[in-house]
């Protein structure tokens, strides 16, 4: 049960519950859907960006508690921040999910997580880790994606 | 028979044994295998047959005139007989090997299709199908400017007769459907819905993936046209499936695939064909697949379809009745007619989580669409948590699942 508890650990069960930044942006500049068709998680994730800077984000669909807390403790962490400082969170979060079982995972990378470090027990459900990458790899295609004639009509 | 019969003529204990992997644990725990549906585990009989073809009969078939490849050849070929008495067809030549249930049904799909499915035909499926009878028929239509139609069902989870008959017409060359629905359980009346497809001369394939374990066939009394089953679903190999197809119908149609063993002659300018079931079985087969299926199914003959059936109705009521009584747990089919698949959701928990929570229990279910994404989308959830059950599943398994879903409650509140 150790490991399940690891896994499913309260903070991960409230953002489950209750997700932050659960909802459609009216005014968006870049879009992109999550999808893993295995499983049937999907999500749909926006984001306003004001030059570099991601100043709002939002995300809705269903799936499972690790996917849903997931992405929104992603959009918790990354609201404010500027897309690079983005990038570089994705990159420290992938590292720790993916350390293979049985290493060890020095207690500062983690902390540097903040509150994601709480899914790092999903490393030791292999058939998960694809959950909890599934909203960051919707971030990543949404930065990729910018909707043109949005961002034009919210100059107007 | 009376329950006490039943049980004196189904000794699961005994039963169990022959399956090695029954007695393994997972995470520690015994596992409790709920996952038949997707594939059966295997018994003895069947392993050991493999591996005797590999280390005393292995060759390649109809070709040498080698011992090895004559007693290869006669193994293979007692297959064939043995499926053939199995579904009751008329005639060895009716038994196609394929792949599995997927292929056989693309080969109707592109073989019937292209010999008789022209421009304003009509194909009826139902919403009930995998996949695997939705996606071949598409690809088809498509190809030959055809409709597919397909038969709606009720809340239970049983298709609608009534509105099969409104669709059928003289545009419609054939039905497809599945005979027990791998999302939901659904026993579908096949023989009256052939019935109701001959009288408007239309021809049936019958998608028995997930029958052909669960219940006796008989192509004859059913009188399909085409019957499409997998070796995997029935104790037996993966890699190795079975097409029915009554002759007549298979004499009309064009080759699937070409290479060897599907020809008489060839030259540059003309390639003749073999006779039937070879036409339709091009490349060197999968040789132990087939006498692994064979062997798979004088398994099954030994204990009897009939007794499998009954106790895995008996199972089915158990479950039904200890599962509904889960708080915030739905069941996702009802129908009147069942197989022994129960497939729920629960209010607070994610089908994924709760597989993930029931894994560590040792209890292995299936959590998805099933690869049925228009019966997640009749019932308006994006998935199922999934246990399917064979005739070496226990009550006191039932009961270890109905743990494990509290574990979950648990979590999930």
């Amino acid at each position: 049960m150790s490991e399940l508890n690891e896994l499913y650990q309260q903070l991960i069960l409230e953002h489950n519950k209750s997700p932050r930044n659960f909802k459609e942006l009216e005014h968006f500049t870049n879009d992109a859907d999550g999808y893993n068709p295995l499983c049937g998680d999907h999500y749909h994730i926006w984001l306003k960006l004001d030059g570099d800077v991601i100043s709002d984000i939002g995300f809705k669909g269903s799936g499972c508690a690790i996917s849903k807390s997931s992405a929104s403790m992603m959009t918790a962490a990354i609201k404010g921040t500027t897309i690079n400082n983005a990038k570089e969170l994705f990159g420290k979060f992938h590292s720790v999910i993916m350390t293979k079982i049985g290493d060890e995972i020095p207690e500062e990378k983690i902390e540097e997580l903040g509150s994601l470090g709480a899914l790092a027990g999903v490393r030791e459900f292999p058939a998960r880790i694809k959950c909890a990458s599934l909203a960051w790899h919707a971030l990543n295609a949404a930065l990729t994606n910018p909707k043109q004639t949005v961002s034009t009509e919210q100059e107007n | 028979m009376s329950e006490l019969e039943t049980q004196i003529a189904f000794d699961v204990a005994t039963l169990r044994k022959d399956f090695p992997i029954l007695s393994t644990t997972v995470h520690g725990k015994p596992l409790v295998y709920l996952d038949n549906a997707a594939t059966t585990q295997k018994p003895n009989a069947v392993l050991d047959i493999q591996n005797i073809y590999y280390r005393e009969q292995n060759a390649n078939i109809h070709r040498g005139v080698h011992h090895l490849s004559e007693v290869a050849t006669f193994e293979y070929e007692k297959a064939r007989g043995k499926v053939k008495n199995f579904i009751n067809a008329a005639d060895n030549k009716e038994i196609i090997f394929t792949k599995g249930t997927t292929d056989s049904i693309n080969l109707v799909a592109q073989s019937f299709g292209k010999s008789f499915l022209n421009a304003g035909d009509e194909v009826i499926i139902s919403a009930m199908e995998h996949h695997s009878n939705i996606v071949p028929w598409q690809m088809i239509c498509e190809e030959r400017n055809a409709k597919l139609c397909v038969i709606p069902m009720n809340d239970d989870g049983e298709l609608i007769l009534e509105e099969y008959e409104k669709l059928l017409s003289p545009k419609t060359k054939i039905v497809s459907v599945v005979y027990i629905s791998n999302s939901l359980g659904t026993i579908n009346p096949v023989k009256r819905i052939i019935e109701i497809a001959h009288r408007n001369g239309s021809k049936v394939l019958i998608d028995g993936a997930q029958a052909i374990a669960h219940t006796p066939v008989d192509v004859r009394d059913l009188d399909c046209d085409f019957f499409a089953f997998s070796g995997h679903k029935i104790f037996g190999p993966t890699g190795i499936g079975i097409l029915y197809g009554k002759a007549s119908l298979l004499e009309q149609m064009k080759p699937y695939q070409g290479g060897g063993d599907m020809i008489r002659s060839v030259t540059f300018e003309k390639t003749t064909y073999n006779d039937l079931p070879y036409k339709f079985e091009a490349g060197t087969p999968n040789v132990v697949g087939g006498i692994g299926l064979g062997a798979a199914i004088d398994y099954v003959n030994i204990i009897g379809l009939n007794a499998i059936s009954q106790y895995e109705q008996e199972l089915l009521e158990y479950g039904t009745e200890i599962l509904r009584n889960i708080n915030g747990l739905r069941l996702i089919g009802t129908a009147k007619s069942k197989a022994c698949i129960l497939s729920f959701v629960l209010e607070n928990a994610h089908p994924h989580d709760i597989g993930t929570i029931l894994d560590r229990e040792g209890i292995a279910i299936r959590t998805g669409h099933h690869c049925t994404q228009p019966v997640m989308l009749r019932f308006g959830i994006p998935a199922t948590a999934r246990a399917s059950l064979s005739f070496y599943n226990t009550k006191e398994e039932l009961d270890t699942l109905v743990r494990g879903i509290a574990k979950v409650t648990e979590i999930f509140g």
